[in-house]
């Protein structure tokens, strides 16, 4: 049933996917976006943050037109398939606290879960302890789903609702188009931009945008989800999406080999520190709350796209969340974790372990 | 037959719950509300992944699967 319906659903077509995305993100860094970073959910919503100055940290603003892709890119597969659906209700203040706390650790550690293996497939090791943690977040959140987690139930949500992300894309699309970069300017309109750092690398508009919505389309259609992959193995034994993840660190493992663009070790690595302490708690933090919230940072913008206003409400969250830990000395520089990014951490877990106790149904 | 009501429900609780009605083994025909396309996906695949079969009926924004064991 699942074939006929939706190819990119099955074992083979989620494997498809994950490869494309891999080979994809290792191409966008060979047109110009920064080394490992490839299409990072969390580095390009804390650029986009700076972008429209909301942190102050001069190295990375930048309106990164793959976020926008990817949402809207979703949006486009489930209007077409009839999958847009107006929904919510579910908790919202909890998960844009998860967005907020997920960001945080994935600042910590310098990548959401897709640039970890971007990083691991660029021979940056140091992202190995960064999914270790990952996996551990996730597996301390089985313990809560076994339990009787629940954010509750979302219900319909007027029309209008499910429009507002896909709509707050377009509007970030257009003042990207009104304000380009002007050549040695920090500000072109309302726009910030990096003069250098990774806020300064990127590739192409077009190229950036087009791949995007590539990525969001196949991604909607896939429910691809690497949070999803290590929940599913741990909870139920099931293969399905880790096959995808394994496929897309194969494919940005093969292009960056290909391009020249893999070079293992773990001292000197692009936009990434060796404390292998923090890269481990931080993505703990990470994979908690993103099981907690039901989806990894990319998932959640493609169901956003699907008109999912809880999805709407954990992207918010995470930008806002990116804003904090640049404003706030939470996020890892190359240097090392940020003066406050430790005690984050700590009042992050003990507010996740707190939604993930006290969320659980009685019954 | 036992009538399991999985709509809104976020990720993983949908296929959770089926499991676990499965494991309980009470029933051996189970009839799932859906009214999320990954869920009805998700669901799907875990029965078929412990042996039991799944046809769906949809019904506006809802899809009503049956599970039965084989």
């Amino acid at each position: 049933m699942l074939s006929k319906n939706n190819p990119f659903a099955t074992g083979i077509g989620v494997v498809c996917v994950g490869f494309a995305v891999g080979i994809l993100a290792s191409v966008l860094q060979k047109l110009g976006n920064p080394p490992n970073m490839g299409i990072c959910v969390a580095c390009f919503e804390r650029d986009i943050a700076g972008a429209l100055g909301l942190h102050q940290a001069a190295i990375v603003r930048y309106l990164r037109p793959e976020i926008i892709g990817l949402c809207l890119g979703a949006f486009l597969a489930a209007l077409l398939f009839k999958e847009f659906r107006p929904r919510g209700g579910s908790s919202p203040t909890l998960r844009f606290i998860l967005g907020v706390i997920g960001m945080t650790g994935a600042l910590v550690f310098l990548g959401c879960p897709w640039r970890a293996l971007f990083r691991l497939g660029g021979g940056d090791l140091n992202a190995l302890t960064g999914l270790a943690g990952f996996a551990a977040g996730i597996g301390m959140a089985t313990f809560f789903f076994k339990t009787g987690f629940s954010l509750e139930s979302g219900k319909s949500q007027p029309s209008p609702a499910g429009y507002v992300l896909p709509l707050i894309m377009v509007v970030l699309l257009g003042l990207r188009l009104l304000y380009p970069q002007v050549d040695g300017a920090e500000k072109s309109g309302v726009l910030f931009y990096s003069l250098k750092g990774p806020g300064a690398s990127h590739a192409p508009l077009l190229a950036s945008l087009g791949i995007a919505l590539a990525i969001g389309f196949l991604a909607q259609r896939s429910r691809f989800c690497s949070m999803g992959a290590f929940r599913d193995f741990f909870l139920f034994r099931q293969t399905h999406l880790l096959w995808g993840v394994l496929a897309l660190l194969a494919g940005v493992f093969c292009a960056n080999l290909a391009f020249g663009q893999f070079h293992p070790g773990f001292a000197g690595q692009p936009v990434a520190h060796d404390n292998h302490l923090w890269n481990f708690l931080g993505m703990t933090m990470s994979g908690l709350a993103f099981a907690l919230a039901g989806g990894c940072p990319g998932r959640q913008l493609f169901m956003s796209g699907e008109g999912d206003t809880d999805a709407g409400i954990f992207v918010l969250g995470m930008i806002v969340g990116a804003a904090l830990s640049h404003n706030l000395g939470l996020a890892s520089s190359g240097a090392g974790p940020g003066p406050n990014g430790p005690v984050a951490v700590a009042v992050g877990m003990v507010v996740l372990l707190s939604i993930g106790f006290f969320c659980r149904r009685k019954s | 037959m036992q009538t399991i009501d999985v709509r809104g429900l976020s990720c993983p609780q949908p296929v959770f719950l089926v499991l676990e009605a499965i494991k309980a083994g009470k029933d051996s025909t189970l009839e799932v509300r859906v009214d999320n396309i990954a869920a009805v996906e998700n669901i799907t695949r875990a029965a078929a992944s412990s042996g039991w079969s799944v046809s769906a009926a949809e019904s506006g924004e809802e899809t009503f699967l049956t599970l039965a064991k084989q």
